[in-house]
């Protein structure tokens, strides 16, 4: 009974290897554009976190002479004051033109002010809509602060009194989170690429299963031949889940090697991708395949042409996304019911993989077997479409 | 054996076949001959099953296309107009293809692939990728895949378009082959002095309906023309009135 959609998979299997615009985006493009795109958002934002601290930042600064004993102290906190700028207009306009990032301005006032006891002011002249403006600010006000607390104490201190008074609270935050779970707030966005990745792979075996046999001609010859339309498009729809099957495998081994690479121990997190995690995550997104290429090869028949075909199946791309934007903008926690949502489901026992903890075996199951379902009935539905006379354009 | 039996076809308002019979026996060469868009290749999509008809019948060896579709699209191999192959396989891949969806395996396989690619004449290029094979390199190998199962009735619509002299001739020297051979030939065209040349029995057809049918010179006769393009004008304008 499977000889003949064997016949029919083995040829489009055949076929499509010898395409290379398919193996470039099935084994290729699909795969690798998530980890590449992840590595370069994560050595941005790495690259902003280390910076912060360590980095000695160069801070210009307008009257540096009135206050002497702060600059020395912001430059034993790393900040140099540069004398490059002479009057308050000057440094606004500076920042505003973006000439700098930001400026301390210390007015003549100062000294008179520190002396007397009453709140002397320095002004921290900043362009808050620039990240990179609003960052070096921070920095400056953190040290502004520290030394402003310094001194209180010391005037505490200098009148007998306890600096202890200043400070009736202590708020000491105590995060219980794991780097790993931590780690699963970023690696939650893969199953995105994961399932990019794998509808990708599929993408043009599913388009060439109506529009491309269509285009080329082949169709007609092909429907005239002793063998059921339903037995067609099983071998096709069957090819298509191989090739989704590899970009799939692609993709997972790529993240695992790209986040064997990236320093994400610098960010307090862990990722939990090893071999094991990646073997489990495999068997959950497979199911989805039968889903997807059905899914694919159905909207292509709707089409007249190749082109059109592309066009509509790129825009399918952002449809399994849908369900995991929703529910990571409204926090849900992975229930029963949301195990029935394909793709989301697979987003939500991911997370839960790679936060390391046990996977619920009923939520599995209602994954797996929603998904499945889903594509069989989508496979059937195509094979409904397949007997139309519509089919021939 | 292809036996048409008041076949009517519609597309929403435009009545593509009306009511055509006609016969094409065994051992004979009929031709489908009609003016462009007169309803040729509609009905050959029914014979080959991939339409069906409104109303009427249609037996290929006895079988009705519409309730056993499988039992006879066994027994025909076809050429659709413009058929196309996949250019990322080999002449022989694109053959052997149809011959297992035909249910030919192992040695018998083998051996019918070779066979028509001799015959076909086909051999030079049997083992390239059909991609950028001229016309007639093509429709050779578009028929040698209709051919290989050895079918008893055979379906070519306009075969012989596009292809130059020497295709031409290749093309006609088989007909005559399938036809030596007690096969079934049935094949549209809407030139004169091709279906002239080469058929025992021409159907004319025109606006959907059959004009006239019989052998080269009962329509001759019929017709009272002795010149066969005289007489296809003259029936074409008769269903005209």
């Amino acid at each position: 009974m499977l000889r003949l959609p064997g016949i029919v998979f083995r040829k489009e299997v055949l076929d499509h290897v010898r395409d290379r615009r398919t193996l470039m985006s099935a084994l290729l493009f699909g795969p690798l554009f998530g980890p590449i795109i992840f590595g370069l958002a994560i050595n941005l934002s790495l690259k902003q976190a280390i910076s912060d601290a360590s980095e000695p930042l160069e801070l210009p600064i307008v009257g540096s002479e009135r206050a002497p004993e702060l600059v020395a102290y912001l430059k034993s906190h790393n900040i140099d004051g540069a004398r490059r700028l002479a009057t308050r207009e000057a440094a606004l306009d500076a920042v505003r033109s973006g000439d700098e990032d930001v400026v301390l301005w210390i007015p003549e006032t100062f000294g008179e002010a520190l002396a007397d006891g009453v709140p002397a002011t320095v002004e921290v002249i900043t362009d808050q809509a620039d990240r990179e403006s609003e960052r070096k600010a921070r920095r400056a006000r953190q040290a502004l602060d520290a030394y402003s607390q310094e001194l209180a104490t010391l005037r505490l201190l200098a009148r007998g009194v306890s600096p202890q008074v200043l400070r009736p609270l202590n708020v000491d935050p105590v995060d219980v989170s794991t780097p790993t779970g931590r780690s699963a707030l970023l690696l939650g966005m893969l199953s995105y690429f994961f399932v990019f990745a794998l509808l990708t792979g599929g993408m043009n075996l599913a388009i060439d299963a109506t529009a491309g046999e269509r285009e080329r001609g082949s169709l007609e010859p092909l429907l005239s031949l002793p063998v059921t339309r339903g037995t067609l498009i099983l071998g096709k729809i069957l090819a298509a889940c191989l090739f989704m099957t590899a970009s799939l495998a692609i993709c997972l081994a790529s993240f695992a090697v790209t986040l064997e690479f990236m320093p994400l121990e610098k960010l307090g997190m862990t990722p939990n991708f090893g071999p094991g995690v990646v073997a489990v995550a495999f068997l959950l997104m497979v199911p989805f395949t039968l889903l997807g290429s059905s899914l694919m090869t159905l909207v292509a028949s709707f089409t007249k042409s190749y082109k059109e075909a592309q066009t509509w199946l790129s825009l399918l791309l952002i449809l399994p996304t849908l369900p995991i934007l929703l529910v990571s903008l409204l926090t849900v926690r992975p229930g029963t019911a949301l195990m029935l949502v394909p793709a989301l489901s697979q987003h939500l026992l991911l997370v839960e993989l790679i936060k390391d903890e046990p996977l619920n075996a009923l939520h599995v199951a209602l994954s797996v077997s929603s998904t499945l379902a889903l594509g069989v009935l989508l496979t059937f539905a195509c094979v409904r479409l397949y007997r139309r006379e519509g089919l021939l354009g | 054996m292809i036996r048409v039996d008041r076949i009517s076809k519609s597309f929403g308002e435009i009545r593509a076949v009306r009511d055509v019979s006609f016969e094409a026996r065994d051992g004979r060469v009929t031709g489908l001959l009609g003016p462009n868009g007169a309803g040729k290749s509609t009905t050959l999509r029914i014979l080959y099953t991939v339409l069906k008809p409104d109303a009427g019948h249609a037996y290929i060896d006895g079988i009705d296309v519409v309730a056993d579709s499988l039992g006879a699209r066994r027994r025909i191999g076809t050429l659709p107009h413009g058929a196309g192959l996949y250019p990322l396989l080999t002449a022989r891949e694109n053959i052997a293809y149809y011959a297992r969806l035909y249910g030919l395996e192992g040695d018998a396989l083998e051996e019918r692939v070779d066979k028509v690619i001799r015959d076909l004449d086909i051999a030079d290029f049997a083992d390239r990728r059909t991609k950028g094979f001229s016309h007639g390199q093509r429709t050779k190998v578009a028929l040698a895949r209709a051919l290989v199962h050895e079918p008893q009735n055979v379906i070519l619509d306009e075969p012989s378009s596009g292809l130059d002299v020497m295709a031409t001739r290749a093309l006609r020297d088989l007909v005559r082959e399938l036809r030596q051979r007690g096969k079934c030939v049935l094949f549209s065209s809407h030139v004169m002095q091709e279906v002239a040349a080469l058929c025992d029995e021409i159907v004319i057809i025109a606006s959907g309906q059959v004009a006239l049918h019989g052998s080269v010179e009962a329509i001759r006769e019929r017709t009272g023309c002795d010149d066969l393009e005289d007489a296809f004008v003259t029936a074409i304008s008769r269903v005209a009135d």
